[in-house]
């Protein structure tokens, strides 16, 4: 048992870019549920949308479909920071087809919309066709479009080391970049929260009639909450993408939502740090799990027939699942929820 | 701080103040009305919940509306105040037709209701529910949300309002507290001192004394009688007919979605049609001795 491997790598994995998407898709989670009570079972869709909108543009540029010389923008990469700001209206987009049929309706009308959203944007993004007109990549994804930020990236080439783990300087690079993102996000989300603004979305996510009978148009806060918190989470897309160098479709299946509530739920709904804790404890958990039995089964610790090299991997996600279990009836409110808020019935 | 407060002489059976002298009869017109309803209809697939051919609301004047159960009250409610749409009607609020009926846009133009069912927002501190009541707040956009100094000094002066209807309706002790914590009559209470954040013209109360212990009926009662002397206008439904006698000053009687009568109290309990709405036409004949 390599025990400074163990930690070190369990260590990295909580703060890698990885557990830095999943921070920012459940900080725009929080916004949606944790404040304004919108049940958005779609977030991988914004994450896609994030990450197909920076890796094409910063790519290859969206193909010009008619012959002859392509007028700009088209057929041309941009540069990554046009491309990044390009992100921003995309989400909005999204966020207004979501919700302008079922932010009216009752929250469960959201809940199925976006979670079909989500799929219909990775089966479109897979189709051949959609590749020829906008160069998503098909099935294989896109690769090929961080050259912009290598370039100014200062420790480009370079390898450091967490104790015993090993990354090289885009990673490094990226790691500061995702985290002075979420610090970002999560002080305009604070500044937001102790506001007026801020104030309408919580009554809203305690009961739409009551801030309508005081005059608030609980539809345009709704909206504004999904496209802040749809913004938030397609940049989760961005950083997956541009961390791990490639954008491919099956990165945003329901996976990625559902790992992002996990870390939402686990922090604490409705609480600034929360998805912030909850990210850290979640990679904690995968990380630790995937290296500790990754050993454990290499130096046959434990019997072969009960677990072994190639099936392990299995077994982190039951740990995961036991420990959120575990979670739920000891500390419904989260790790950082306020104990007194779950004594009420909300609805 | 109920005894003492607007004592308004009521004779045997006509109407004080403004009312005076107005026929009692359904859909009758009154000097100065607040609010207008014409031909409203509200049918849930074969059954009629409201089909008012007119109605008014005198301005400055607490207006019971009361009915047997299922008598489309607070459907009636609901639709003046945009909670539900009408399949036919017009109504107008302070001389103005109202078209889109939202409503937040309502609640804006001064019609402030209340709940049958009280909406405290549990999570939020009492104070926050106060403060959320007030109207035309700049922080509340998304942008000037972002910068403190530009609601900073509103935000005071919304928090020092909402300090003293809080202490004038004996919740300052609870101010910190979450809504959660109050009891179903400090809620009605709070519900009420929220309404008055947005400085209504009309506030409208659902079914106020539902729930309520005796004691804090008669200090809600109070807090209704003041609200008329500030120059509001109030409507509420309730059942009970000692708190409808106590404060109204005019009575609209519905029963199967109509008015069917209106008057002030006194004129109410008389009434032969109304007698026959609460308790059948006939009531005093004894089945058993038919021929």
């Amino acid at each position: 048992m390599n025990w400074p491997l163990i930690i070190s790598n369990t260590l990295f994995t909580a703060i890698s870019i990885q557990a830095i998407a999943y921070v920012l898709a459940a900080i725009g989670l929080n916004m949606h549920f944790g404040f304004t009570g919108l049940l958005n079972f779609g977030q991988a869709a914004f994450g896609a949308v994030g990450a197909y909108t920076f890796a094409v543009l910063a790519g290859q540029g969206i193909p010009w479909p008619a012959s002859g010389e392509p007028p700009w923008p088209f057929g041309q990469p941009w540069p990554w920071w046009a491309a990044a700001l390009a992100v921003i209206p995309a989400a909005m987009v999204l966020a207004l087809l979501l919700g302008i049929p079922t932010l009216r309706l009752r929250a469960d009308y959201l809940a199925i919309v976006t979670i079909a959203a989500a799929e219909i944007i990775r089966q479109a993004l897979i189709a051949p066709k959609l590749d020829e007109r906008f160069g998503t990549g098909g099935a294989d994804g896109l690769q090929g479009f961080t050259g912009g930020i290598e370039k100014i990236n200062p420790w480009n080439g370079r390898t450091f080391y967490l104790w015993k783990q090993p990354f090289d300087g885009h990673q490094a690079f990226m790691i500061v970049a995702g985290w002075s993102l979420v610090a970002l996000c999560s002080v305009g989300m604070w500044l937001l929260m102790r506001s007026p603004w801020g104030r309408v979305l919580k009554s809203i996510r305690e009961d739409e009639d009551a801030a309508r009978s005081l005059g608030k148009n609980v539809f345009a806060y709704k909206m504004q909450s999904l496209i802040i918190g749809g913004v938030i989470g397609a940049f989760a897309g961005v950083v997956f993408a541009v961390g791990g160098r490639a954008a491919a479709p099956n990165d945003y299946a329901t996976a990625f939502t559902f790992f992002a509530w996990t870390v939402l739920i686990l922090g604490g709904a409705g609480r600034i740090k929360g998805p912030i804790v909850g990210g850290l404890i979640f990679w904690l958990i995968i990380g630790f799990t995937e290296v500790f039995l990754s050993q454990v089964t290499r130096n046959k610790v434990v019997p072969t027939w009960l677990v072994n090299e190639n099936n392990f991997g299995l077994l982190r996600f039951m740990f995961v699942g036991l420990g959120l279990a575990t979670l739920v009836v000891f500390r419904p409110q989260g790790i950082f929820g306020d104990r007194r808020e779950q004594a009420f019935d909300v609805r | 701080m109920s005894a003492e407060t607007i004592p308004v002489p009521q004779p045997a059976d006509g109407a004080a103040g403004p009312l005076a002298g107005i026929a009692h009869e359904p859909g009758v017109a009154k000097p100065d009305p607040l609010l207008v309803v014409d031909g409203m209809r509200r049918a849930f697939g074969g059954l009629v919940a409201v089909d008012v051919a007119h109605v008014e609301f005198q301005r400055g004047c607490i207006t019971g509306l009361i009915g047997p159960n299922g008598a489309g009250k607070t459907t009636f409610f609901n639709l003046i105040t945009g909670f539900d749409t009408p399949d036919a009607g017009t109504w107008s609020f302070d001389g103005k037709p109202i078209r889109k009926a939202s409503p937040y846009r309502l609640a804006r133009s001064g019609m402030v209701r209340t709940f049958q069912l009280t909406k405290s927002l549990t999570r939020l501190s009492v104070l926050e529910n106060m403060k959320l009541g007030a109207l035309d707040q700049r922080g509340e956009s998304v942008f000037a949300g972002l910068l403190k100094p530009l609601w900073r000094d509103q935000e005071r002066e919304i928090e020092q309002r909402a300090d003293d209807l809080l202490q004038r309706f004996k919740l300052d002790h609870m101010r910190e507290e979450f809504a959660g914590n109050l009891s179903g009559g400090q809620r009605k209470l709070l519900e009420m001192a929220r309404a008055l954040m947005a400085d209504p013209k009309l506030i409208m109360l659902d079914e106020p004394m539902a729930g309520v212990n005796p004691a804090l009926t008669q200090s809600l009662l109070g807090h209704v009688k003041e609200l008329r002397a500030e120059g509001r206008t109030v409507i509420f439904v309730e059942h009970d007919m000692d708190v409808v006698n106590d404060i109204s000053d005019w009575v609209v009687v519905m029963a199967e979605g109509r008015v069917l009568a209106e008057g002030p109290p006194a004129s109410i309990g008389a009434n032969p049609a109304v007698i026959d709405a609460y308790l059948g036409a006939h009531h005093d004949l004894d089945l058993g001795d038919e021929q």
